[in-house]
């Protein structure tokens, strides 16, 4: 089992200038983590990262789109696998932070928490490639690769909060960051 | 063909000339034979199927924050299926989200807040407790309204929705 915050860090340091979508906690944390104006986090609503990740790898074919996804937020869009498999856009890498909780509502678990294979979801809807990742090590040794291959991939990522990191929702939503998110965009 | 009967071209013919090349689509009985289908087959227009409609309220965004328009094709129950998202993505998001929607069941030439079907007779009055702006397009002149509304949604970063009232041909 990974901590979520050490997982961030092994991606930032793979890093280059991916278009990087995260929601909730992973969200959170990555605004303190790997500040860049290339992060997406103004999802709005529950379950709608992997679709606003979707938007930008169409619209943006020659960036890559890195989404960190909760596992409580795709359930809540499971459609969303099949859409982005149809869709197939080679520059979308589907990260879940498989943490088994709605950790930002209270920690409640999820339905069938653990017990869920969510790599032959993805698989099933149509996603040529997946990882199951549940150590640092093997994420870090892998990801380079995975940065470099052909889309939609889904990574599962086995995880548990880490360190503590402040909160801050109306940053993650904030309109005037989403504008600079358009201009850093446009230049990119 | 009468003249003033809504033609499925006419549609396709506005959204072309305000720029739209993405369509994300979920098949509506009013909208789906002449115009979803011609759309799909039209190299103009890259379609994008989702699987429920709030999906493709939020691959819109995305697709303006990378610097697109797009338009959402979907029947009425869609939208009302979408309202969170419309809340949280569309305007608290101030995303310019256009809406392309089926009035099924909609009796010819009544306006929508008359019909007798029940589901019809809220869509006006919902998007007006959320703000968001509609257009009733059920005759051939009303294709006019499709560009200064998507236009007027993208000056603004509102999202819209152009409500069709009956098949087009």
């Amino acid at each position: 089992m990974m901590q979520r915050d050490e997982c961030l860090k092994v991606f930032k340091r793979h890093r280059k200038d991916e278009i990087v979508v995260a929601v909730y906690m992973a969200a959170q944390e990555m605004t303190h983590i790997m500040p860049s104006d290339l992060n997406y986090t103004f999802t709005g609503a529950m379950g709608q990262g992997s679709s606003h990740a979707l938007g930008l790898a169409l619209g943006r074919p020659d960036k890559r789109v890195v989404l960190f996804d909760g596992d409580g937020s795709l359930l809540m869009n499971l459609g969303s696998l099949v859409t982005i498999a149809n869709a197939a856009p080679k520059n979308y890498i589907h990260c879940l932070c498989e943490n088994g909780t709605y950790e930002t509502n209270g920690a409640v678990p999820i339905p069938r928490a653990g017990q869920i294979r969510f790599v032959d979801m993805a698989k099933a809807a149509g996603y040529p490639k997946t990882y199951e990742f549940s150590n640092l090590w093997d994420w870090d040794y892998e990801l380079d690769n995975i940065l470099k291959e052909d889309g939609p991939i889904f990574v599962d990522l086995k995880m548990e909060p880490g360190e503590a990191y402040p909160e801050d929702f109306r940053r993650l939503y904030s309109i005037e960051y989403r504008d600079k998110f358009r201009e850093a965009l446009k230049k990119s | 063909m009468a003249d003033s009967e809504l033609k499925a071209e006419d549609i396709i013919k506005q959204i072309k000339k305000a720029g739209i090349h993405f369509v994300v689509a979920l098949p509506d009985r009013v909208t789906s034979h002449y115009l979803l289908k011609t759309i799909m087959r039209d190299p103009d227009f890259k379609v994008v199927q989702v699987c429920k409609e709030d999906e493709g309220i939020s691959i819109c965004s995305g697709l303006f924050a990378a610097g697109h328009r797009s338009l959402m094709m979907m029947q009425y129950t869609g939208l009302l299926d979408s309202v969170n998202s419309l809340r949280g993505v569309a305007v608290e998001g101030e995303n310019p989200v256009c809406m392309l929607v089926g009035l099924l069941g909609k009796e010819p030439g009544v306006a929508p807040t008359q019909s007798k079907k029940y589901g019809v007779k809220i869509i006006e009055p919902v998007l007006d407790a959320m703000g968001i702006e509609h257009h009733w397009v059920e005759e051939a002149g009303d294709t006019q309204k499709i560009v200064p509304a998507i236009e007027k949604a993208y000056a603004s970063t509102r999202p819209m929705a152009v409500l069709i009232g009956r098949e087009p041909k």
